[in-house]
């Protein structure tokens, strides 16, 4: 018999302490959508789109009544479409986007992602003309994610890529500025990017992936803040059993969605993305954990300790729940999207030094930090060569997800909406690391990266 | 194994909860094989455990009649597969 204390603990957590699946996301190959007839590829891969996840919504619909468990986001990831847009030029790109939003939309989904590309050690034509239309496919569409990967631990640092990201950065916000910019919500610059990733904007299906998968992403800030509360005053080391036990029943809760959900849907189980996914709910912050560890605010000097513990402590308990891992895995720190990161960076204790910082120790990277609209390119690449060299040198994955608010200044703030929530403007430095960038070129791959 | 769901029943106490779910229950073909029940300062929480192999409706339909009972009665009424509990807590 089911234990009456287990029964009331994981009520508690779905309705209390905001435990969900933050995503159910299809991953769908468009390799057999190839064509050199634009229309015909666009009509290939809206149909094998619409085909394969044709019943995510309801089934996931159907798996949230049968569980209880809320699932936010039902996704798309597909193939990058520069690897399968043939001779698209930039403007058949921003149709096949504007193809994949309605197959978006035809869905009923929340997010498509895969409008990307992979140039960590060169661009191809076909890479070139998807990256010059980021800004008007992302302009033009609602659902649309775009990511692109301009370095891996392997390959090194693509430096020209990095100069291009900042003009595309730059053109997007400006594209969408009667929107605070929110395209730039939409687009992320990678090292090392995962191809099983089931979290937006990043997420597309990698080209050693099957013909589709599923792949889960779980949450739960606000399940491990409460344990870490009840703890009390503990010793690190307990404390580290403690997130350890609960990372692992949210990860179970995860194994289990994506098991019903591959059977239901006759598709095959990727991975469980062993995630702390905050969103702007009060309770549901990674910041709060933090702060429930013992540190006054996030920000403060200790914060990435703590952060590398959580991080740590997370995966070890996630890591035996679940079948396959993959994905990101590890706390994600998105300002916009954290309320407790949020009245940190307006308290002005956290800035974007130590978010750079954490980014060494946790999952992703510099996420969802607007800043000043006239910021230069420049400073933009210099932060995104800043944050990818860390995802390099430490064989992990970084990337950048970066609003320069367009007409926005340090004092402002842009609301987004929705989960994506809100971002306070925060202060950059203001000297150019220009001759640098426009040195161009790559940055060679580190020593560690000749294991073989 | 035959399949369980947990019934989750909170809110403020009044006559008939227990009855009510129960008959719904029994309307479904829900076979009740554990109820256990406390009243704590006018808060009434229950927890139920049925069968629900023999449901005359689809799963999902009869988690819907339950929280609609729940919703037009001012009580927060959840009707869970014991998966999630056995994932979560069970090794």
């Amino acid at each position: 018999m089911i234990d009456r204390k287990d029964i009331l603990e994981t009520i508690n957590m779905i309705r209390e302490e905001n435990l969900d699946i933050r995503t159910v996301t299809v991953g769908i190959s468009l390799f057999d959508c190839v064509s050199d007839d634009k229309n015909r590829f666009l009509s290939n891969m809206y149909d094998k789109i619409t085909r394969t996840a044709e019943k995510l919504v309801p089934v996931c619909n159907e798996i949230e009544k049968m569980y209880g468990i809320p699932i936010i986001n039902k996704r798309v990831a597909v193939t990058p479409l520069s690897l399968v847009g043939g001779k698209l030029d930039s403007d058949g790109y921003i149709e096949a986007a504007k193809t994949l939003d309605k197959a978006a939309d035809a869905l009923g989904i929340n997010f498509i992602g895969g409008f990307g590309a992979l140039v960590h050690k060169g661009s191809t034509k076909c890479e070139d003309a998807l990256i010059e239309a980021i800004p008007e496919a992302l302009a033009t569409t609602k659902m649309v994610c775009s990511s692109v990967n301009v370095a891996t631990t392997k390959a090194g640092i693509n430096m020209d890529a990095i100069a291009k990201m900042g003009e595309i950065i730059k053109k997007t916000a400006y594209l969408t500025r009667d929107n605070n910019s929110i395209g730039c919500a939409k687009l992320v610059v990678f090292a090392n990017v995962p191809e099983d990733n089931p979290f937006m904007a990043g997420a597309f299906h990698g080209v050693g992936e099957p013909d589709s998968i599923i792949n889960v992403g779980v949450s739960g800030p606000g399940v491990v803040s409460s344990a870490i509360r009840r703890a009390g005053n503990c010793s690190l080391s307990e404390l580290a059993d403690v997130i350890k036990k609960t990372s692992f029943k949210i990860t179970r809760v995860g194994q289990l969605v994506a098991r019903e959900a591959s059977n239901r849907l006759g598709i095959p189980f990727g991975i469980v993305d062993l995630s702390l996914a905050p969103t702007p709910a009060i309770g549901d912050s990674v910041a709060d954990i933090l702060e429930c560890m013992g540190l006054e605010t996030c920000g403060a000097h200790g914060t990435t300790a703590a952060l590398a513990m959580l991080n740590d402590a997370v995966k070890k308990g996630g890591v035996m729940a679940s079948s396959h891992v993959g994905g990101l895995s590890g706390a994600f720190i998105p300002v916009s999207e954290d309320a407790g990161m949020i009245a940190a960076v307006e308290k002005g204790v956290l800035s974007i030094e130590k978010l750079e910082a954490m980014t060494a120790v946790c999952s992703v990277g510099l996420d969802m930090i607007a800043v000043p609209g006239d910021t230069s390119e420049a400073v933009i690449c210099g932060i995104i060569a800043d944050e990818i060299s860390i995802g390099v040198a430490n064989t992990k994955t970084t990337a950048v997800r970066i609003i320069p608010a367009y007409g926005k200044t340090v004092g402002d703030s842009v609301d987004f909406g929705g989960l994506l929530g809100t971002a306070p403007i925060m202060s950059l430095r203001k000297e150019s690391p220009e001759i640098f960038i426009n040195r161009r070129g790559r940055i060679p791959a580190p020593i560690h990266s000749l294991k073989n | 194994m035959k399949s369980r769901a947990v019934i989750s029943v909170t809110g403020k106490d009044n006559v008939g909860i227990i009855a009510k779910v129960s008959t719904l229950c029994a309307k479904y073909g829900a076979n009740i094989i554990d109820i256990s029940q406390t009243v704590l300062n006018e808060y009434f929480a229950m927890i139920m455990i049925v069968e629900i192999d023999g449901l005359t409706i689809p799963f999902t339909e009869f988690s819907d009649v339950v929280s609609a009972y729940g919703k037009e009665n001012s009580l927060e009424i959840y009707t869970m597969h014991e998966d999630i509990f056995d994932s979560m807590h069970k090794i």
